[in-house]
């Protein structure tokens, strides 16, 4: 099994190389198009902020080739916000796989929000034995809101998706690589799709 | 729901844990990746190292362990001690860090903060203030609290906020090693001040003292480092006492 993880300098990519090792999968880290386009299955990382993130996309080419991979896609925090249409950050255009905008939560809560949150009406082969309101570790300050793709939401503020999914493309705004057991499992789920 | 965090601080010396520490189950007690693994596996939701030695032999020994426990930790843990540049920032990252945290050096210098924060993500950058009260007011202290400055705490909190910091750890000097809780009036006070989440650090003693650090105190994560080690408080008993007093917590 070939799992590709986009090396577009964002953020931490390290500890999500060493869940899949303590899973005993072996990935590769990579900006080549044909390598990502090849793999059986790719992890969209990111961490940071949204129009940085882009450009340094648009610099190599990935920006076009994301959305046209076949293959199951996991974009993980940035990763999958970029996967949305639009971000408030810095009014980043997205990648537009999903239709739906990325927004900030507003000031009523603290921002950003760190730490652990449970996730429920959890759909999906993705959260195979996973229960409903499992913990997962979770650091972010913008949001995708609840859409038709949503198949896990949780609560901050209000009621928003922490996990979307359209065809082959999975995102989720948890680092399941941070997230003890239950992060594994989903790991493990992503790696049987 | 967003839950209370508990997280164990290791103080790191030469690549070792220091502070006895007095594990029955391991085979070495001092060795930082074990203890991580131990805390991760029981109920701890992060860890924080921290580096007390910051030469540049120690910055080679320190990567190297970060290295190690990013390969055997499922759970967030932040790195501390002697960091000044981006590139300091840049290879603990590399070798798995999820956060820094930063202190002297942001207080000598706080541009480093915006820096940090644009380059890596607020999320990333947690600003740690040791402060403690001179004449009644909190006075920021550096270099491991051993320099007084003329830094007021609330004012320097609100300015690491504005340049950027994703998280506040607040040690009060009067309370650390005290066992005699934490300092809740002043947690209080500056949760009114700023808009990122506050780990509370310094005077855990007994189970009450997280109850009241998060009822009265309102902070976000409460840290400690010798009631864990020693085992006077077990991480998984402390959780369940919490959500019996209604605190949400992650069990």
């Amino acid at each position: 099994m070939q799992i590709a993880i986009i090396d577009y300098g964002a953020g931490n990519v390290k500890s999500i190389e060493f869940a899949f090792r303590r899973l005993g999968v072996e990935t590769t880290l990579t900006h080549d198009r044909s390598e990502v386009q090849s793999a059986d299955k790719v992890i969209f990382p990111g961490v940071g902020e949204a129009s940085s993130a882009m450009s340094k996309l648009k610099q190599t080419g990935l920006d076009e080739i994301i959305p046209k991979l076949e293959q199951p896609v996991l974009g993980i925090c940035l990763g999958m916000q970029l996967m949305c249409a639009y971000s408030e950050e810095n009014n980043t255009k997205g990648l537009g796989i999903f239709d739906v905008d990325v927004v900030r939560f507003s000031e009523k809560v603290k921002v950003p929000q760190i730490g652990w949150n449970t996730i429920k009406n959890l759909k999906s082969r993705l959260f195979k034995d996973i229960k409903e309101n499992e913990y997962m570790y979770l650091v972010h300050s913008y949001y995708v809101p609840l859409s038709s793709d949503t198949i896990a939401s949780s609560n901050y503020e209000l009621e928003y998706a922490t996990a979307i999914k359209k065809d082959n493309f999975y995102g989720v705004q948890f680092h399941p690589e941070k997230s003890s057991i239950g992060g594994e499992q989903l790991l493990k789920n992503f790696i049987e799709l | 729901m967003l839950t209370k965090r508990i997280i164990p601080c290791l103080d790191i010396k030469d690549g070792r844990t220091v502070k006895g520490i007095n594990f029955v189950n391991l085979r070495d007690a001092g060795d930082p990746v074990e203890l991580a693994r131990f805390y991760a596996d029981n109920g701890a939701d992060e860890l924080v190292f921290l580096d007390i030695s910051a030469t540049e032999e120690n910055r080679k020994t320190l990567i190297k362990l970060v290295h190690d426990v990013a390969e055997q930790v499922n759970i967030p843990f932040t790195v501390g001690g002697g960091i000044s540049s981006i590139s300091d920032v840049e290879a603990l990252l590399k070798n798995g860090a999820d956060k820094v945290s930063i202190n002297t050096s942001a207080v000598k210098r706080p541009d480093l903060i915006n820096e940090l924060s644009l380059a890596f993500g607020n999320q990333c950058i947690v600003v740690a203030i040791d402060a403690k009260q001179v004449n009644e007011k909190w006075k920021v202290h550096l270099m491991g609290g051993k320099v007084l400055t003329e830094v007021d705490l609330f004012e320097w909190a609100k300015e690491v906020e504005r340049r950027g910091a994703g998280e506040i750890l607040f040690t009060s000097m009067d309370h650390d090693g005290t066992k005699g809780g934490f300092a809740n009036e002043a947690l209080e006070k500056l949760g009114r001040c700023v808009n990122i989440p506050i780990i509370a650090s310094g005077g855990a003693g007994i189970v009450e003292h997280f109850t009241d650090t998060f009822k009265y105190g309102k902070a976000d994560a409460a840290l400690a480092a010798s009631v864990f080690h020693f085992k006077e408080i077990d991480i998984t008993s402390l959780k369940n006492e919490l959500r019996q007093q209604g605190i949400e917590v992650r069990l």
